[in-house]
């Protein structure tokens, strides 16, 4: 018994270290950094604006892993593929050829929303068949299994639609209406960045508004907390899920959207990155939960952005964007460390992971 | 499996790894031979009738090639077929194959093409290098596309004896004799250090900028070449304000490049990356405050019609440097028009010339060194590297080619061309 | 439960092979494939794949059905061929009247042209539907012969397209062992000669049906040994597998051997993740990270280029630091983990791997590893005075590693620490309330599972000669996780099937080229599907799966 006191007051030491080190050289290089003040206050609006439109699509595409893990405790691995699925489709056969003809720069709330829909059903329509064949048998499986049909997934569905629309980088057309910027509160803001974090704010709201309020919503909790009571209660749980895939899916499909919007530029490669940065956002956030969800893309985004700039520009490191995977990173190492449910994670989901 | 077993097992190991030391010893000198065994055994023992009266025999130090009536001559390619850089490889491969049709027979001896994919890649430039070794046919190789792949496949091709010439390798520590460079290596593409540089005096020269910023995305291509544009740039009396890197599969540029304009903001900046990094690159730097007024310039790796579509209108009056594609020659117009009726399309990327000129250095010094025996033909392989490395005034596409002693065979001639209304104007020199 | 089936059924069943064959044709798979002549002038592999969907789904309805009569089995099997045509049929008309490539870019002339054998539209329709019919016929027909007709044809037809996919390889292989003429016989280019592929056809047929004649009998026989004779047999069968691992360079040749040396450090790698994943149940998806360890520092010891540290190392000497670096790694990246489980495990150690690779491509570090530029010039292994530079050498090196770590995995899995690494993975809470300590418990699998990765990738430098940062991505943690649970997780002879299915298959198919990431996702899928405990299980193992799918199937 003794030896093990000694060993787990060692590990306390170790860890105390690890964090000590990481807090105390974040806190040197910010120090040094504002020191030496390379950015104006203009640069750092802008560059924390840029970051707050990235963290928000990374919420969007969180909530779906998040959704999804409530559920089935289940990591989505193809997720990032049904935010990826969408958007290509509805740019080849909606965005580009309506750009083509001018439909676009005419009538462009009309445009957008098409695409919007169109989108949303590729990419709800790609989630509910990879359910309906890849994970729905292997319920009770253990888990390793949905995991790895989960990443075989990813790669099917990412080789499929490099077949069918080819391997090379398509671009989304501008629409002129959102060029430009918008001053607020004194800060130039980007047209289409104002619209990504407005649109995030109300998916978000409508989100968790359904989820906690309605009946159906409330199938979804029902069979996230027990799926065997959810189902003597007369809940169809099978239905729950799939309107668990179809809500996570539409997110991704609207974060499909706002991405095509605000980078102009589409890729068959998209979904696997901005994926593996939404799952991290997730478990950040407490894997499992709504708000969670958001709050870890938006520190996410946040981080990336001013992170290299803020901790290493300072220190004298070359190249610092390079290493802003590895700020994201251990910052979730970090917060693992201290809060190792994630920053908004309930017990429970610690212990049924 | 059980101790004994094991016990077994690894005193044969031993056994045996004792045995191909020594055999080992004689293995790099066995596996010359060995190509040459076609030519000793099939005589022999399958055609004793035709064993004509001046029998050749080979002198070549490493070993000959036998092509026997009917035979083709085989050649391999090892370029990127697959992945996101297909369109550079496909293109080259395009560039070989036209090559194989305009020259037709070589000494009455058809011409056959092993194609292989070198995946862009360490692993894949050795897989696809131990496969055409382990095959005694094949007389040369055009490849690899990408400088990475080429330096595992240079090792294993230039140990067993063959010579490959790369398309579109830039990488310096190719032909560096200190680095990566191995005897049978050429290429008919040029040095990064011709296309940093040029593009540094063309910054000072002709657009007269002062201050500059590279941004690469950990591509040792795009590495290298800012690196090298850099170096030049400020060996010239410019100043770089930034040099810095992005991720490959980065969307957001605008911290980077809220970095760069607080560094500076510099008159220019270089970004020689690819088509996805650099289209977000572009259309974002249009929309950061301090560079609106920023020149935008970028390499080869984003010459190409969906690099266009991707830069969009951001990109118009943008820079690229690359290999001088105006060639002017009867040549290159009968090349073009021979592509357009073989495949359908406008060649996609920007080696296929170069291929096709490394496709035929390779079949000239076959037709050169080759020794026509009866209806029988045999090459030896070092009389192959003998010819190459006295390639010199060879009329190409690309231009006259003439090799140095590492290999570097390219006549370099870098040119800057502007995108104008989607299209890309050479403007230097 | 066989039900006789309705028109609505048969309708539903052909149009989901009608569109699966759609699908594989606009994506350009089938296109692809085409190029790739199987028998000369007959058929090519695109070919099979087309009509692979509708076969398959013929087979399964007509085997589900109740069988009245052979007439009305045989008409089912047409109909749902025939109906399953349907789709690309109509492709085939819109391509021929607009032009959809736009759109799909893989729509090309030459699918069209395979669709419809170089025909016009309408004839070329009406032969598409006939094959369809055909083969659904020829699905249902294979349903009513009897077994004994069956077994043999279906493995006689197995062979030769078999043969006739992997010619190219056999090819390379037979051309320095067979004489000239004797090649051309057999091949025409790089495809099958007719006579051959049926000579193929029908010794494998013949050497079925001998087998399905006697080897009951023989199987008998053997099952009647007495002890004696079965232990003989048993030390024969080693004897005969060794002297095949032992000698296998010679049969191989050196572009297969370089294709055993790649399942080799995948083996490697999979026994040490086997350790971390299957016997201690701790998901890692950052394994590279310990593989990349590993080439860096044989790189940077030995590399006699600009970054090597230029101290005498040689592969030998810096093997062993390669090794302890990579299992200090293990145990450094461990301790932040330890409190950890696992999704939460999973996408911290992804995170690790990441970080790893990242810091290699650096500019940050370039002075030390090279940034993208990476290490050259990394000698291959000398031994006693011979560079070990053929894979049929290089060969020995890994297969010497491999058995090391075949060894040190086994002693482990049947030592103390291997059972408290099944309790850990059975039950944390419940470990750890026995009194295990948890802490060294998982640091030690940690490290076992750093080591071997270590090593893997230190003789994965050297026989590079060159490392880049890209060779160390995440798809090579996926894939070595993905490998050992295709063997069976927790299965030590697992993770070499696992190897050989997903690193050297796709190695042999590189015909596949694009399409290979495609394939390599639908097997996993299936996989997990069809066979969820793996190829070769770990009897343990699978007792545990079973007695937690009956927890999961009570508590939901």
């Amino acid at each position: 018994m003794q030896e093990r006191i000694k060993q787990i007051d060692f590990l306390g030491l170790v860890l105390w270290i690890f964090r000590t080190a990481i807090i105390v050289s974040m806190l040197w290089g910010t120090i040094a950094t504002l020191m030496d003040n390379p950015y104006s206050a203009r640069a750092w609006t802008d560059t924390i604006v840029a970051g707050i439109a990235q963290g928000s699509l990374y919420a969007l595409i969180a909530i779906g892993y998040t959704l999804v893990y409530g559920v089935l405790f289940m990591i989505n691995f193809a997720h990032g593929e049904f935010f990826m699925s969408g958007i290509m489709t509805a740019t080849i056969f909606i965005a580009q050829p309506m750009s083509a003809s001018g439909y676009l720069d005419r009538h462009p709330v009309i445009g957008i929303t098409v695409i919007a829909v169109v989108t949303m059903l590729v990419s709800v329509g790609i989630a509910n068949l990879t359910e309906r064949i890849a994970y729905r048998p292997l319920r009770g499986a253990p888990r390793l299994v949905p995991l790895i049909t989960a990443i075989g997934a990813s790669f099917f569905w990412q080789y499929f639609f490099q077949g069918l629309y080819g391997s090379e980088v398509k671009a989304f057309p501008q629409i002129e209406v959102i060029v430009g910027k918008v001053n607020i509160a004194g800060i130039e803001i980007l047209k289409s960045q104002v619209i990504v974090i407005i649109v995030t704010i109300l998916m978000l709201a409508g989100l968790y508004f359904f989820v906690v309020k309605t009946k159906t919503g409330k199938s979804i909790r029902a069979a996230a907390e027990n799926k065997d009571v959810a189902r003597l209660m007369g809940i169809d749980v099978d239905r729950a899920i799939t309107l668990t895939f179809t809500l996570g899916a539409s997110m991704a499909g609207i974060a499909g959207v706002l991405y095509a919007l605000v980078f102009r530029q589409i890729h068959f490669f998209m979904g696997f990155f901005p994926g593996i940065k939404a799952f991290t956002a997730a478990v950040l956030g407490g894997i499992g939960s709504i708000p969670g969800a958001a709050l870890g893309g938006l520190f996410l985004g946040i981080f990336e952005s001013v992170g290299p700039g803020l901790f290493l520009e300072g220190l004298g490191v070359p190249s610092p964007h390079q290493l802003k995977d590895v700020i994201a990173f251990t910052m979730l190492v970090l917060v693992l460390i201290f809060r190792p449910q994630g920053i908004l994670g309930e017990a429970l989901a610690e212990e049924k992971a | 499996m059980s101790k004994r077993l094991l016990a077994i097992f690894a005193m044969l190991l031993v056994a045996s790894m004792v045995l191909a030391a020594c055999g080992g010893g004689a293995a790099p000198a066995e596996e010359a031979p060995m190509e040459e065994a076609p030519a000793e055994e099939a005589p022999a023992e399958e055609a004793p009738a035709e064993e004509a009266p001046a029998m050749f025999e080979c002198t070549d130090e490493i070993g000959c090639v036998t092509y026997y009536a009917d035979e083709p001559i085989r050649i391999a390619s090892a370029l990127v077929v697959s992945g996101p850089n297909t369109d550079l490889g496909m293109d080259s491969q395009r560039g070989v194959e036209l090559a194989m049709e305009f020259k037709g027979d070589v000494l009455g001896h058809a011409v056959e093409l092993q194609a292989e994919d070198d995946g862009c890649s360490a692993e894949g430039g050795q897989a696809a290098g131990q496969k055409i070794v382990s095959d005694p046919t094949i007389i040369g190789i055009i490849g690899t596309s990408c400088s990475g792949a080429g330096v595992p496949m240079s090792k294993i091709m230039s140990d067993a004896g063959y010579v490959m010439v790369s398309p579109s390798n830039t990488s310096p520590a190719l032909t560096d004799a200190d680095s990566a460079w191995n005897p049978g290596y050429y290429r008919t593409a040029h040095n990064d250090k011709v296309q940093g540089k040029a593009m540094a005096e063309f910054a000072i020269d002709v657009l007269g900028v002062t201050s500059a910023a590279a941004i690469h995305d950990g591509d040792p291509y795009t590495e290298g070449l800012a690196r090298v544009f850099a170096d030049n740039f400020e060996a010239l009396g410019g100043t770089i304000v930034e040099f810095t890197a992005v991720n490959k599969g980065d969307t957001d540029m605008r911290p980077v490049l809220t970095a760069v304009a607080a560094a500076g903001p510099p008159e220019l900046i270089y970004y020689p990356v690819f088509t996805a990094e650099g289209g977000f690159l572009t259309k974002q730097a249009k929309e950061v405050a301090g560079l609106e007024e920023t020149i935008l310039s970028a390499a080869d790796g984003m010459i190409s019609p969906a690099a266009v579509e991707a830069v969009g209108e951001a990109g118009e009056g943008m820079y690229f440097s690359g290999p001088d594609l105006g060639f002017e020659n009867e040549l290159y117009t009968t090349f073009l028009e021979k592509h357009t009726e073989v495949y359908g399309i406008d060649p996609t990327s920007v080696f296929h010339s170069h291929a096709f000129d490394a496709a035929n250095m390779i079949l000239g010094c076959v037709e050169e060194v080759g020794v026509v025996d009866g209806e029988d033909l045999h090459v030896g392989r070092q009389a192959m590297r003998d010819c190459l490395d006295a390639t010199s005034g060879f009329d190409g596409i690309t231009g006259t080619l003439t090799c140095n002693e590492y290999g570097d065979c390219a006549d370099p001639q870098i040119t800057v061309s502007q995108l104008t209304a989607g299209e890309y104007e050479p403007i230097w020199p | 439960m066989k039900k006789s089936i309705t028109t609505k059924e048969i309708i539903q069943k052909a149009l989901v092979a009608g569109v699966i064959a759609l699908s594989m044709s606009i994506i350009g798979f089938i296109a692809l494939l085409g190029e790739r002549e199987l028998v000369k002038g007959w058929f090519s592999l695109g070919h099979v794949f087309l009509i692979a969907a509708p076969l398959a789904i013929a087979y399964v309805t007509v085997e589900n059905m109740t069988h009245e009569n052979n007439a009305k089995t045989l008409g089912v099997g047409f109909a749902i061929g025939a109906i399953a045509s349907v789709p690309l049929i109509l492709l085939a008309y819109i391509a021929v009247a607009v032009d959809i490539r736009q759109f799909l870019s893989n729509v090309s002339p030459a699918l069209i042209e395979l669709l419809t054998f170089g025909k016009d539209a309408t004839t070329g329709s009406i032969y598409l539907l006939l094959l369809f019919g055909a083969t659904g016929v020829f699905a249902a027909l294979l349903n009513i012969l009897p077994a004994r007709v069956r077994h043999p044809l279906v493995i006689a037809l197995a062979w030769m397209i078999g043969v006739a996919t992997f010619s190219e390889i056999l090819l390379g292989r037979l051309r320095s062992l067979l004489s000239r003429d004797l090649i051309k016989t057999i091949f025409a280019g790089k495809t099958l000669n007719p006579a051959f592929a049926v000579g193929v056809f029908l010794v494998a047929l013949l050497i079925t049906i001998l087998w399905d004649a006697i080897g009951g009998s023989v199987k008998e026989k053997v099952a009647a040994f007495n002890p004696v004779q079965k232990k003989t047999m048993s030390a024969g069968k080693s004897l005969v597998v060794m002297v095949v691992i032992l000698f296998l360079p010679l049969i191989l040749g050196s572009y297969l051997s370089e294709v055993a040396n790649n399942v080799g450090l995948y083996i490697l790698m999979g026994l040490g993740l086997n350790i971390v994943v299957g016997f201690a149940g701790l998901l890692d998806l950052g394994y590279v990270a310990f593989f990349a360890i590993g080439a860096y520092v044989m790189g940077v010891l030995t590399s006699q280029g600009a970054l090597g540290l230029d101290a005498g190392f040689n592969f030998w000497t810096a093997l062993p630091i390669s090794v302890i670096v990579a299992t200090l790694f293990g145990i450094i990246l461990g301790i932040p983990v330890l409190g950890m489980r696992g999704d939460y495990l999973a996408i911290v150690t992804l995170g690790f791997g990441e970080i790893i690779r990242v810091i290699a491509v650096s500019d940050l570090f370039k002075e030390i590893f090279g940034g993208a530029q990476g290490i050259l010039q990394i000698p291959k292994p000398n031994f006693f005075g011979t560079e070990l530079v053929q894979p049929g050498q290089l060969y020995y090196v890994i297969l010497g590693g491999v058995l090391l770590a075949l060894f040190i995995a086994t002693r482990l899995r049947d030592s103390r620490l291997g059972r408290q690494w099944m309790a850990l993975r059975e039950d944390e809470d419940v470990a750890e309330a026995m009194g295990m300590n948890l802490v060294n418990t998982k640091l030690m699998a940690f490290a076992t599972g750093a080591a071997f990765s270590g090593l893997s990738g230190a003789i994965f430098a050297s026989k590079l000669t060159s490392i880049f940062p890209h060779s160390f991505n995440l798809i090579i943690s996926i894939n070595v996780l993905a490998l050992i649970i295709v063997g069976g997780v927790g299965s030590i002879p697992g993770v070499f099937i696992g190897s050989l299915i997903l690193v050297g298959l796709p190695e042999l198919l590189r015909e596949f080229a694009e399409y290979r990431m495609l394939i390599y996702g639908t097997l996993l899928i299936a996989m997990m599907l069809f066979k969820p405990e793996g190829f070769l299980p770990d009897q343990r193992r699978k007792r545990e799966l079973k007695a937690e799918a009956e927890l999961d199937g009570v508590e939901g």
